[in-house]
C-alpha cells in the first residue's frame, strides 16, 4: 500500500471510527464554507471539506482531502497570522483571525478564519479541528463607491474579488503599482488589511455551532461522543495533539515509551512504525514494546532494554522483532532518553532500523544518521512543547 | 577614547583558548586536526549542496498540488542527526536539554532558560565595543582552529540546480568552502554556527554573498522553528570571524509575535515594516520578487549600519520569510557606565537571541523571578531611542534606494482621505522616504 493510500485510509477512519455513517451527508447539507482536520494524522490533513468551500475555492474534493490547510495560503497571506494559527493548533484552542486565502487559480481574497477544536468527551483529547471560513466583503472607508449591505456578506457569489482593491484614480501611487505589477500575474491587487464585521464574526460562530451540533449528534450512535469544550482531563500518558502533530512530521519508525509508568508502555507510535510492524495504532498504545518480541528473541535483550532505561543512557541493541503477521526481522534498535522542559527525562525514544533494509535512499543519509536525526527531532519536539505555561504535561 | 567592556566570552569551540594563551602560541602546526593548512589536506566532510530557488515560497505553489507527500526536509535531518551524533560523542560542554526552560506567562511569551554551565568562571576579557568593523586578527581564536570533529558538513550552492549530498567529500580549498559547525556551549538543541567561506578568514561583517548563504540555509531547512541569527561586533559578537548562529526551538519568539506596521515597499517588492509594541525598535523585511532581492535589501541595510558604526543584530525567521534588523546600543551604554548594576548583575548580554525574547539566565534567582516586566526592562535598555532610530531608518532607506532604482512609500495611503494623499505622496524621484509615523519627518 502506498503512503498516500494508507494515509487516505487513516483519513476515512478519522470520520468512520467516530461518527456514524450519514455524517458526511449531513455536513454537506450545511451551505457554509468549512474544513475539518485531524491533528492525530501525520501532516495534520484535511479530512473533510464542505461543498461550498470547494466551490468557492474551485478545487475538487480529491485535490484537497489529505492535504494540509496551508495549501490555501500564498504570498500575500500574513506570516504572523499563519504563526498565530499554528500556535492555536499547538495549544489546542480556538482562534478567529482575518486571513488571505487563495483560490485554485491563484486569486487571493480575505476571509474570516474561525477555527475551534472538537474534543472527545470521555478522554478529553482533540479529535478534530473545525475551521469555518467566512468571506469578508469589502467595506469602503468613506471614499465613495459601493457600500455593500451586511446581509450581502453571506452571498458567496459576491465573494470573488470582493476585496479587490479597485484602481482609485485619486491615488497616483496605487495606479503606479497596478501598472508596474507583472502583467502575467493574475493576482488581483488586494488590500493590506481587512477586518471582519461583527456580523461576519457572529456568523462564523453560528456556523461552527451548527457543525458541532451535527458532529455531536452523529457521534452519539458510535458511543464516542464529541463536544466543543474539553470536559475531562486527558489521562496519564496522553500525548497532546501538539506533540502528536510535531511527531507526525518525523518520517521514521519510532515509538515513545513512558518510563515512569508500570509496564513501560508505548505512548506514541509513528505511522512508519505501524507500517513496519503491521499493527494498528490502537493495538499498540499502552503496551510494552516487548510485544514485538516473540519466542526467538533473546530474553536478555529485553533485560538489556530495561537496563538501558534504568541507566538513562543512549544505546543501540540488535534484537529480533516480530510483526503482527508473525514474520520476523532483525532490528537495530536505538534507544535514547528524552527530556522535557523541566530538564528531567520524560520519555525514551526507540528508533527501529530494519537491518535487511539498509537502503541508502534520500540522497544518502546513512541509516544510522537517520536514526540519530529522529532522536534529535523528538528531543526538540518534546522539550519545546512542554515549555509553554499550562501546556499538557506529557 | 576607546570604549571597552569586560566580559567572559562564550566558548563556542573546545579549541577556543584564553586570549593570552592565544597570542603566546603563534605559529601553526598543531596536530589537532583543525582546518588550517597544517591539517586540512585530505580532510573530508559531508557536503550538502542546496538548490538555488527564485521565489521563497516556490514549494507552496497553489496551482500545483501533487499527489505525493511533501519532500522530506533533508537538511533538517542532516543537522539534527549530526548534532545528536556529536552529543553522544560528548563534544558539548553540557547537555542543554537538561537545562530547565520555560515560557514566562504573560502577553509576550518571553522564554527563559536556567543555564549555569554556559558561562565559565574565568577572568573576563576586554572587548572593544566602539568599532563595528575591525580587521581580522589571525592571532586570536577563529574557526579555522576548531577540530574537524566539531564541523558537521560543508554547505554550498549546487552546480546543477538539484539538491546534492555527498556523505564524504574532500574540502576543496580552492572553492571557498562554507561550513556548519557545532557550538559547544549551546543555547538550545541543534545550536550550530554557519561560517561562510571559512578559509578566507573574513572578519565579522555582512556582505551580500554571505547573507544570501544564510538565507538559503533558513529556506532549505524548511522548519519555522530553526532560526538564524547574526551579531555584529559591538552587539555582542565574541569572535571576529564571519559567522551566523542557528538552533531549534519549537515555540514562537516574542519578537515574531509583535505587531508591525508597514512603512515602505522597495522596487523589487521587498516590504519593510517597523516593530510595534516591542521594547527594542527594529525593522522587519519580507517579500521580494526573488530571494536575492530580499537578501540584498537586508544586506545593504546591514552594510549601511556597519559603515556608520552602528552595532546591530539580525534574526532570520519563518524559513527565511521574515527578517528582523535591530540596531542597538547596549554595549556602548555599558562602557559608559549607563547601565544599572542590577541589570549588569544578570550578566545577560543582549545579543540577537535575547533581543528576540530568548533569555539564558545564569542565576536561579533570576530564572525564578523572570517576568515580562524584567525582560522588557532589560531589552528597553538595548533599544535605540526614538530619534536615533529615526535617523538610522533614514540612513537605511537611503542605502537601500541607492542599491536599486527607487523606493515607493506606501505609508497609510489606503486608509487616508484622498485629499490628504495628494499632499503626502512622495514622487519617485525622491530618494528619501517618509516614515508612516507622525513624529518623524525626514529632511529633504
Amino acid at each position: 500500500m502506498s503512503n498516500m493510500d494508507s494515509k487516505l485510509r487513516l483519513i476515512q477512519q478519522s470520520f468512520n471510527s467516530r461518527y456514524s455513517e450519514w455524517v458526511r451527508e449531513a455536513l454537506d447539507e450545511l451551505s457554509d464554507n468549512f474544513t475539518i482536520t485531524d491533528p492525530s494524522i501525520s501532516g495534520h490533513p484535511l479530512v473533510f471539506a464542505s461543498r461550498s468551500l470547494l466551490k468557492m475555492l474551485s478545487y475538487s474534493r480529491e485535490e484537497v482531502i489529505g492535504q494540509n490547510g496551508n495549501i490555501f495560503q500564498g504570498p500575500k497571506t500574513n506570516r504572523r497570522t499563519v504563526m498565530e494559527i499554528r500556535e492555536a493548533i499547538r495549544e489546542e484552542r480556538g482562534i478567529q483571525v482575518n486571513l488571505v486565502n487563495y483560490r485554485k487559480d491563484g486569486t487571493p481574497f480575505w476571509m474570516l478564519f474561525h477555527m475551534s477544536p472538537v474534543f472527545g468527551k470521555e478522554d478529553g483529547r482533540v479529535i478534530h479541528f473545525v475551521a469555518v471560513q467566512v468571506p469578508i466583503t469589502r467595506r469602503q472607508r468613506g471614499n465613495g463607491g459601493v457600500r455593500l449591505s451586511e446581509e450581502a456578506s453571506g452571498l458567496n457569489e459576491i465573494m470573488f474579488g470582493s476585496c479587490r482593491k479597485e484602481v482609485d484614480t485619486n491615488s497616483v501611487l496605487e495606479l503606479g503599482r497596478v501598472l508596474s505589477s507583472d502583467s502575467s500575474s493574475n493576482v488581483l491587487d488586494i488590500e493590506e488589511t481587512c477586518e471582519a464585521s461583527d456580523f461576519e464574526k457572529r456568523r462564523a460562530a453560528n456556523v461552527f455551532n451548527s457543525i458541532l451540533t451535527v458532529l455531536t449528534h452523529y457521534s452519539e450512535s458510535t458511543g464516542r461522543l464529541v463536544c466543543g469544550k474539553r470536559c475531562s482531563v486527558p489521562g496519564v500518558g496522553y500525548i497532546s495533539s501538539s506533540l502528536n502533530i510535531s511527531l507526525g512530521r518525523i518520517k521514521q519508525s519510532f515509538v515513545l515509551i513512558d518510563p515512569h509508568l508500570p509496564g513501560l508502555p508505548i505512548v506514541y507510535a509513528s505511522d512508519a512504525f505501524l507500517k513496519l510492524t503491521g499493527y494498528d495504532r490502537h493495538e499498540i498504545l499502552g503496551l510494552n514494546f516487548a510485544v514485538l518480541n516473540g519466542a526467538d528473541t533473546n530474553t536478555s535483550s529485553e533485560y538489556q532494554i530495561q537496563e538501558i532505561i534504568q541507566n538513562e543512557q543512549a544505546c543501540t541493541v540488535r534484537i529480533v522483532c516480530y510483526r503482527k503477521d508473525k514474520s520476523s526481522f532483525w532490528n537495530s534498535l536505538h534507544l535514547s532518553p528524552v527530556r522535557n522542559a523541566s530538564g528531567k527525562i520524560a520519555y525514551f525514544v526507540g528508533v527501529q532500523m530494519e537491518e535487511e533494509c539498509k537502503n541508502m535512499d534520500r540522497h544518502g543519509l546513512s541509516p544510522e544518521m537517520r536514526q540519530l536525526s529522529t532522536v534529535g527531532a523528538v528531543k526538540v519536539a518534546v522539550r519545546s512543547l512542554s515549555m509553554a505555561a499550562g501546556s499538557s504535561k506529557s | 577614547m576607546m570604549l571597552r567592556i569586560k566580559r567572559v566570552p562564550t566558548v563556542v569551540s573546545n579549541y577556543q583558548k584564553d586570549e593570552t594563551e592565544e597570542t603566546a602560541r603563534r605559529s601553526g602546526g598543531c596536530g589537532k586536526n583543525c582546518l588550517r593548512s597544517c591539517c586540512i589536506t585530505g580532510a573530508k566532510l559531508p557536503l550538502y549542496a542546496f538548490k538555488k530557488l527564485n521565489k521563497i515560497d516556490a514549494e507552496n505553489d497553489v496551482l500545483a498540488i501533487e499527489e505525493k507527500e511533501p519532500p522530506v526536509a533533508f537538511l533538517d535531518s542532516l543537522i539534527l542527526g549530526e548534532w545528536e551524533d556529536r552529543m553522544q560523542r560528548g563534544l558539548f560542554r553540557y547537555d542543554v536539554t537538561a537545562c530547565e526552560t520555560k515560557v514566562i506567562p504573560g502577553e509576550y511569551g518571553f522564554i527563559a532558560q536556567l543555564n549555569e554551565g554556559r558561562h565559565l568562571k574565568k577572568r573576563p576579557t576586554e572587548f572593544r565595543v566602539d568599532k563595528v568593523l575591525q580587521p581580522f586578527d589571525g592571532n586570536k581564536f577563529n574557526f579555522t582552529k576548531v577540530g574537524q570533529e566539531e564541523v558537521l558538513f560543508q554547505f554550498e550552492a549546487s552546480e546543477n540546480g538539484e539538491v546534492q549530498f555527498y556523505p564524504s567529500a574532500h574540502i576543496d580549498v580552492e572553492n571557498a568552502p562554507s561550513v556548519v559547525a557545532i557550538n559547544v556551549s549551546p543555547i538550545e538543541y541543534g545550536h550550530v554556527l554557519l561560517i561562510p567561506r571559512i578559509l578566507e578568514c573574513l572578519p565579522q561583517r555582512i556582505d551580500r554573498e554571505s547573507f544570501l548563504l544564510a538565507l538559503y540555509m533558513a529556506v532549505e531547512v524548511r522548519n519555522p522553528y530553526f532560526r538564524l541569527g547574526y551579531n555584529s561586533l559591538g552587539a555582542f559578537a565574541t569572535i571576529n570571524h564571519l559567522h551566523f548562529q542557528a538552533y531549534y526551538l519549537a515555540v514562537p519568539f516574542p519578537i515574531e509575535k509583535a505587531p508591525t506596521k508597514k512603512i515602505a515597499t522597495s522596487n523589487d517588492e521587498v516590504i519593510i515594516s517597523e516593530l510595534l509594541n516591542y521594547p527594542v525598535r527594529g525593522l522587519v523585511f519580507e517579500g521580494g520578487d526573488t530571494l536575492q532581492d530580499l537578501s540584498n535589501t537586508v544586506s545593504d541595510a546591514c552594510i549601511c549600519l556597519q559603515e556608520n558604526n552602528i552595532p546591530y543584530n539580525v534574526l532570520i525567521s519563518d524559513c527565511g520569510k521574515r527578517i528582523f534588523l535591530l540596531p542597538q546600543c547596549y554595549a556602548e551604554k555599558q562602557a559608559l557606565g549607563e547601565v544599572s548594576q542590577e541589570l549588569l548583575d544578570t550578566q545577560v548580554n543582549p545579543a540577537v537571541w535575547e533581543i528576540s525574547g530568548h533569555m539564558v539566565l545564569k542565576r536561579r534567582k533570576d530564572y525564578d523571578e523572570a517576568s515580562d516586566e524584567n525582560a522588557w526592562r532589560l531589552l528597553a535598555e538595548v533599544s535605540l531611542s526614538d530619534e536615533r532610530f529615526c535617523e538610522v531608518k533614514e540612513l537605511i532607506f537611503e542605502a537601500i534606494a541607492n542599491g536599486e532604482d527607487s523606493i515607493e512609500n506606501t505609508a497609510d495611503t489606503m486608509l487616508k482621505d484622498p485629499i490628504e494623499e495628494k499632499n503626502t505622496i512622495p514622487k519617485r524621484s525622491h530618494r528619501t522616504m517618509v516614515a508612516g509615523t507622525q513624529e518623524c519627518v525626514v529632511q529633504q
